[in-house]
């Protein structure tokens, strides 16, 4: 009997030199791991951070409430309350109302004035104030002779210092603001006169000039984004899945199929700014479709959308078992029978998945736009569907590109909440997907 | 029964797309171009849409060569009705436009634009001659009489009463109208005064076209062309407190409390001091109006008379407020509108 020694060396909670490397060899690679995910992570903290930093403040406004007496002898001097012979005063009689209006409502309140001018006073007011008005005797003509309470933005560097994005140093520099017109805004907030609230008109307004940050808003933004949404979804998925279905299950496989195929897994990666060329040039220039219309911008989304509806569908028909279809095949369906009774029944969730990621895609897209004239300052809001469609559009991305593109900084705030909105948009449309999918996927 | 509904749904849009490929009438002004007539544009717009009957015309941006190129691509409803643009239309343009049918342009100066030259607030002040800007940026100066590289690091290195910062300049790219009055303002009117002119000249045996020379910029990375707008200027010069960046008078408006703004040739930039013409580095902006549109499209004329009307243009309108200089000869203007004159072969 020979003693057999156990050599310490090849115990197991004794690693040999060469285990020990691949050992560490595998923790380092797990730290690889570990490190590439949190660098993503806290970029993506640091992106979110920024953004809701300088965003969140656009969610609220400072506004000035005030009582404004509709004199008839200056609004309407016919006497007669006609919408067309209101018309003839123009926004800068109803910005002279509002003035004296405002310097009234001050000494009512006794609120100290001293050491600012009149002028500086109304340029507390955002300069949308007028029309507001103007509009809203316009809307309603027995106004006139009346005293109303009138509720308006202040200024977009007043709505600022509220905000801390401007200070009285920084109004010492500001040709626009001066720190007295600032502590005036406080006193007036003292006096309740200037109020703070959450900015409706930041969702449901149309977007405004360089000169009224205040009141710009993402109301045309939006209707342009929802119908341009609802035109890829009428388009892109029924031509999207019913392409795929006869790929999938009816087209031969030959070189003209191969081709196709070939050719589809392309146009998903080709840029999309490509399809906002094509769209000029065949929707604009050949079919003479109106510019800046989102019909136009549906469409060539629609285009841009088609290759990863298709992809996904196609894979979605590929995952369901072949014993499925033979089965149907076997007590007697049909071709066309086993495919709409059982095959895409069990595919849909894919398809519908594959649509959501694509609609997203398509929601957050600005490159194709830009060419088809949708980047642009539109103010008047599109009218209802289907004659809608063809009037001018913005759309939520290009909204972002256009605010960001502005002198004033207030729309720095802007963009920022607008990429809010339109992150919470594709957050919710991302998960409806995953939702979807848990739900309703079936594995076999 | 849902999948037929989806189809007939699918087959009407279809059906719809087809049809509307017929032109439709428009009833709002197109405007497309430059993006430093931009904010105008769009303030003119608003109140164009709240005091009159008419929409609100759709103002896009793009750059000002774009925008010509949008005008002249042929008369219907389809094009654009207005094209804005930072410089004056060019000889290719206008034939480009006669080859599509666009032969009745009428051409409006709206005003004056500063460019002025803006360093961060905190920083040290300047007061500089287009000479200075030329022998930081230039690619060859003189110095002793000879032409060589530019050998200047610092802005005391090109006139000893300037303070001794590093030279970085942040100037707009090549697509832009901006740079055109900065090459043909500060650039070559401060070649001409430095002597470099006359000697690229004699270097090239008398050959005019050497004079070019004077533009050719120094690539070493001191001059940094900034091919985006001016806010990304802004966050250059924020970035590098050392930079000076090229800004339009309204936008340093805008941002007076992050900028400070410097002199050239001892004149303060100013809406005043444009007007006056005191201040060197200016230039006018225009838009283009297809005249065949007018009568047309619904507004159009109006919205070119409200634009150029006192109350607008005028130097207390809102456009001077945001920082557009009047143009003296506004009554002109007015006149040429009104009677529809269309603009004459370019000299």
């Amino acid at each position: 009997m020979t003693d057999v020694a156990i050599s310490p060396t090849k115990s197991i909670y004794n690693p040999d030199a060469r285990t020990r490397r691949r050992n560490a060899a595998e923790m380092r690679f797990r730290l690889y791991g570990l490190s590439a995910v949190v660098v993503g992570l806290v970029a993506l903290v640091i992106l979110l951070w920024s953004i809701l930093a300088s965003g969140l403040g656009s969610f609220s406004q400072a506004f000035i409430t005030i009582d404004v007496p509709l004199t008839a002898s200056v609004l309407d001097k016919s006497g007669t309350r006609d919408v067309e012979e209101l018309k003839k005063v123009s926004t800068v009689g109803y910005g002279n109302v509002l003035r004296v209006a405002l310097m009234e409502q001050l000494a009512r309140d006794k609120v100290d004035t001293a050491d600012v001018s009149e002028k500086e006073i109304f340029d507390l007011l955002s300069k949308e104030a007028p029309a507001t008005l103007r509009n809203m005797v316009l809307a309603d003509p027995s106004l006139v002779g009346q005293t109303i309470k009138f509720k308006t933005y202040a200024n977009g560097r007043v709505d600022g210092y509220f905000k801390g994005r401007v200070t009285l140093e920084s109004a010492k520099l500001d040709s626009n603001i001066t720190p007295g017109q600032l502590l005036l805004a406080e006193r007036m907030q003292d006096a309740g006169i200037l109020t703070s609230g959450f900015n409706w008109d930041f969702f449901f307004g149309p977007d405004a000039s360089d000169l009224r940050p205040e009141a710009a808003g993402l109301g045309i933004a939006f209707i342009g984004s929802a119908y341009m949404m609802l035109i890829v979804l009428v388009l892109a998925v029924p031509i999207g899945v019913a392409a795929s279905i006869y790929l999938e299950e009816f087209a031969p496989k030959n070189k003209f199929t191969d081709l196709i195929e070939v050719n589809i897994s392309n146009l998903a990666a080709v840029p999309s700014i490509v399809f906002g060329i094509l769209g000029l040039a065949v929707f604009i220039n050949f079919m003479g479709m109106p510019q800046s219309a989102s019909l136009v911008g549906g469409l060539v989304l629609t285009l841009m959308t088609l290759p990863t509806i298709i992809i996904a569908t196609r894979a979605a028909l590929r995952a369901v078992p072949p014993s499925i279809r033979d089965a149907a095949l076997g007590v007697g369906a049909s071709k066309m029978q086993s495919i709409f009774h059982h095959v895409l029944p069990l595919a849909a969730p894919g398809i519908l998945t594959g649509t959501i990621i694509g609609l997203a895609q398509a929601l957050g897209e600005t490159a194709p736009l830009l060419l088809i004239g949708m980047v642009s300052f539109v103010r008047s809001f599109p009218g209802a569907p289907p004659e809608g469609f063809l009037d001018p559009a913005a759309a939520l991305p290009v909204q972002v590109y256009n605010w960001t593109q502005r002198g004033d900084p207030a729309f720095v705030e802007r963009a920022s909440g607008a990429i809010i909105v339109l992150l919470i948009f594709l957050v919710v449309m991302n998960l409806v997907a995953i939702v979807l999918r848990r739900r309703f996927e079936r594995r076999w | 029964m849902k999948f037929k509904s989806l189809v007939s749904v699918a087959a009407i849009a279809v059906a719809a797309t087809a049809v509307s490929g017929v032109a439709q009438a428009r009833n709002q002004v197109q405007i497309a171009g430059s993006s430093t007539v931009l904010p105008y544009a769009s303030i003119v717009a608003e109140a164009f849409g709240e005091n009159t009957d008419f929409p609100t015309p759709v103002v896009e941006s793009g750059g000002s060569g774009a925008g010509r190129k949008k005008l002249c691509e042929g008369v219907g409803v389809n094009t654009i009705d207005i094209a804005n643009s930072s410089s004056r239309i060019s000889k290719s343009d206008i034939e480009l436009c006669a080859k599509n049918g666009v032969t009745d342009i009428m051409e409006v100066r709206i005003g004056y634009d500063g460019i002025v030259f803006a360093s961060d607030i905190k920083g040290n002040s300047f007061a500089f001659t287009p000479a200075d800007w030329h022998s930081a940026l230039a690619a060859q100066v003189l110095v002793d009489g000879k032409l060589v590289a530019n050998p200047n690091k610092k802005w005391s290195d090109v006139r000893a009463d300037l303070p001794a910062q590093d030279i970085l300049a942040f100037i707009p790219g090549t697509k832009h109208g901006t740079r055109e009055v900065f090459d043909e303002k500060v650039l070559h009117a401060g070649c001409k005064a430095n002597g470099v002119e006359e000697a690229l000249i004699a270097a090239a045996n008398g050959d005019k076209a050497a004079a070019k020379g004077c533009m050719a910029l120094r690539t070493d990375g001191v001059s940094i062309d900034i091919d985006g707008d001016y806010t990304e200027t802004l966050a250059r010069v924020a970035a590098n407190p050392q930079g000076i960046g090229v800004f339009g008078l309204s936008f340093y408006q805008n941002n007076t409390d992050k900028l400070q703004v410097a002199t050239m040739g001892g004149v303060v930039p100013s809406v005043e001091s444009i007007a006056k013409g005191e201040y060197p580095v200016s230039r006018p902006l225009y838009f283009y109006v297809k005249k065949a549109h007018i009568g047309v499209i619904p507004g159009l004329k109006e919205y070119v008379e409200f634009f150029m009307s006192d109350d607008i243009a005028g130097p207390d309108g809102p456009l001077a407020q945001y920082g557009l200089v009047s143009d003296p000869e506004l009554a002109a203007t007015q006149k040429a509108v009104a009677d529809e004159v269309v603009m004459g072969p370019l000299n």
